[in-house]
């Protein structure tokens, strides 16, 4: 209970700093997407229906300040969340490449999604244009972030986990 | 788990499909329900107003004070250039102030023989502090610190260093978004000062980048429109007010039918690092009630 009252805390903790500190460190004209880095991150950590939970959130905090309409954030971060969770199986501690690899796919997919909704809809069709000079420096951004990040999401995730196997034996014992 | 302790410990649960294909729909409800209404606003951006927008004013100093010391070290190199430059300006700006001044007599004689009221250039405004920025990439658009609470509601026009930024697009009681001119897809109505030629000028995310922003649908037969020529809205446009300075025209193209002109914009408003902006608190719509 704790941790997912954490976990939420820290969606919040991460839009604030996406929106208050990495719009002014901009690498050449984007920044990081943070909301789907944690998204993926705690998709993969707790699974297929906290991923989706989490997603949901998160995603709606983005509609709400900046979306044009509630829900297509939202939408896009549920199944991120969900999809993510799918593989929780794969989880190992050490493992950073898989994540890494999760979070690049995470960020590709959103990227996509968003031009298909809201760009290809109106008739932009460039693709290309938005692939070279949005999508793809946003994954790159995303993954030199991911590196920073991930490593305390991850001593976070095990020191709750330590605990719940302490308890698990405790309660057993007794 | 054994069959003794089955009560208390195990609890009503959703399989991970069923609460995906419920936060799906309730996703594309919302979606449906919220494309161009402000149907949820009050409700959720209160909600949202009571516990990020604290956070934010805090980070965003923090955040601000780091992009000044990245910022400073950049000045340093580039003030020299731009002193050389600015001293050059000023004897040019010299110049034209005369003949500026000149020209604002024959302008006062001339109002007072039209009875021109001065009204719209009157407007009520209201500074805000911009609090936080876009999420994202795909979107300029950015939060200050002001909402109903000072008396601030849709649609209100925010400008910014004498250049028009954006309009409200939603509001809480402590904060509001302001969508601005150079988002993509925004297009607002506008004219050619020097000429009174009306032209639609839109956002594009591809010039944007760049710090320009796309017209289109100028009708200029006789090539009157130049490069540098000031752009400012038009009577016509139903949300923004007239005779805000939206920018100066940077390129002309003839379009493929020959009778329309496209091409872009340099806007009159420093969008990368707004701080403080000025909300009109008056609307377009009140001059027709």
């Amino acid at each position: 209970m704790i941790q997912k009252i954490l976990n939420i805390i820290s969606i919040v903790f991460f839009f604030v700093l996406q929106t208050c500190v990495f719009t002014h460190l901009k690498l050449g004209t984007v920044i990081p997407n943070l909301l789907v880095l944690v998204v993926c991150i705690y998709g993969f950590f707790f699974g297929e229906k906290a991923g989706a939970m989490y997603g949901f959130f998160a995603g709606l905090l983005l509609d709400i300040f900046f979306g044009e309409m509630i829900g297509l954030n939202a939408l896009i971060l549920v199944m991120i969340g969900y999809l993510n969770g799918g593989l929780t199986d794969l989880f190992y501690d050490e493992d950073i490449r898989l994540p890494m690899f999760l979070i690049a796919l995470s960020d590709a997919t959103y990227g996509i999604m968003f031009y298909i909704f809201s760009f290809l809809l109106k008739g932009k069709l460039s693709f290309s244009y938005y692939l070279l000079n949005i999508i793809l420096p946003e994954i790159f951004y995303t993954l030199l972030v991911s590196l920073i990040i991930y490593p305390p999401l991850l001593g976070i995730n095990n020191c709750f986990r330590r605990y719940r196997i302490k308890k698990e034996r405790e309660s057993e014992n007794v | 788990m054994s069959p003794v302790t089955k009560p208390r410990g195990e609890r009503f649960t959703i399989p991970g499909k069923y609460l995906l294909l419920i936060l799906t729909s309730i996703c594309i409800l919302l979606m449906v329900l919220t494309y161009g209404t402000h149907f949820l606003d009050a409700s959720v951006n209160t909600v949202a107003g009571t516990f990020i927008v604290p956070f934010e004013k805090g980070v965003s100093r923090a955040g601000e004070w780091l992009r000044l010391r990245h910022e400073e070290l950049n000045t340093i190199r580039s003030l020299m250039a731009e002193n050389e430059e600015l001293k050059a300006k000023v004897a040019s700006l010299t110049e034209e102030n005369t003949i500026l001044t000149q020209e604002r007599y024959e302008l006062t004689d001339l109002q007072a023989l039209l009875d021109l009221s001065e009204t719209y250039y009157s407007y009520n405004k209201v500074g805000a502090r911009v609090i936080f920025m876009d999420g994202g990439n795909w979107y300029e658009s950015f939060i200050i610190d002001k909402g109903t609470d000072d008396g601030l509601a849709i649609d209100m026009n925010v400008i910014s260093g004498g250049g028009l930024v954006g309009r409200i697009t939603s509001v809480g009681p402590n904060w509001s978004r302001v969508t601005s001119i150079i988002s993509d897809g925004v297009n607002v109505s506008s004219q050619v000062v020097s000429s009174d030629l009306t032209m639609i000028v839109s956002g594009d995310l591809k010039l944007s980048d760049k710090g320009l922003m796309s017209f289109s649908y100028l009708s200029d037969p006789e090539d009157k429109v130049v490069k540098g020529d000031k752009v400012v809205t038009s009577n016509i446009s139903d949300k923004y007010l007239p005779g805000l300075l939206v920018g100066y025209i940077d390129t002309v193209t003839n379009d493929a039918n020959n009778l329309t002109k496209s091409g872009t914009i340099d806007p009159a408003a420093e969008f990368d690092y707004l701080s403080t902006v000025l909300v009109i608190t008056d609307l377009k719509t009140d001059d027709f009630e």
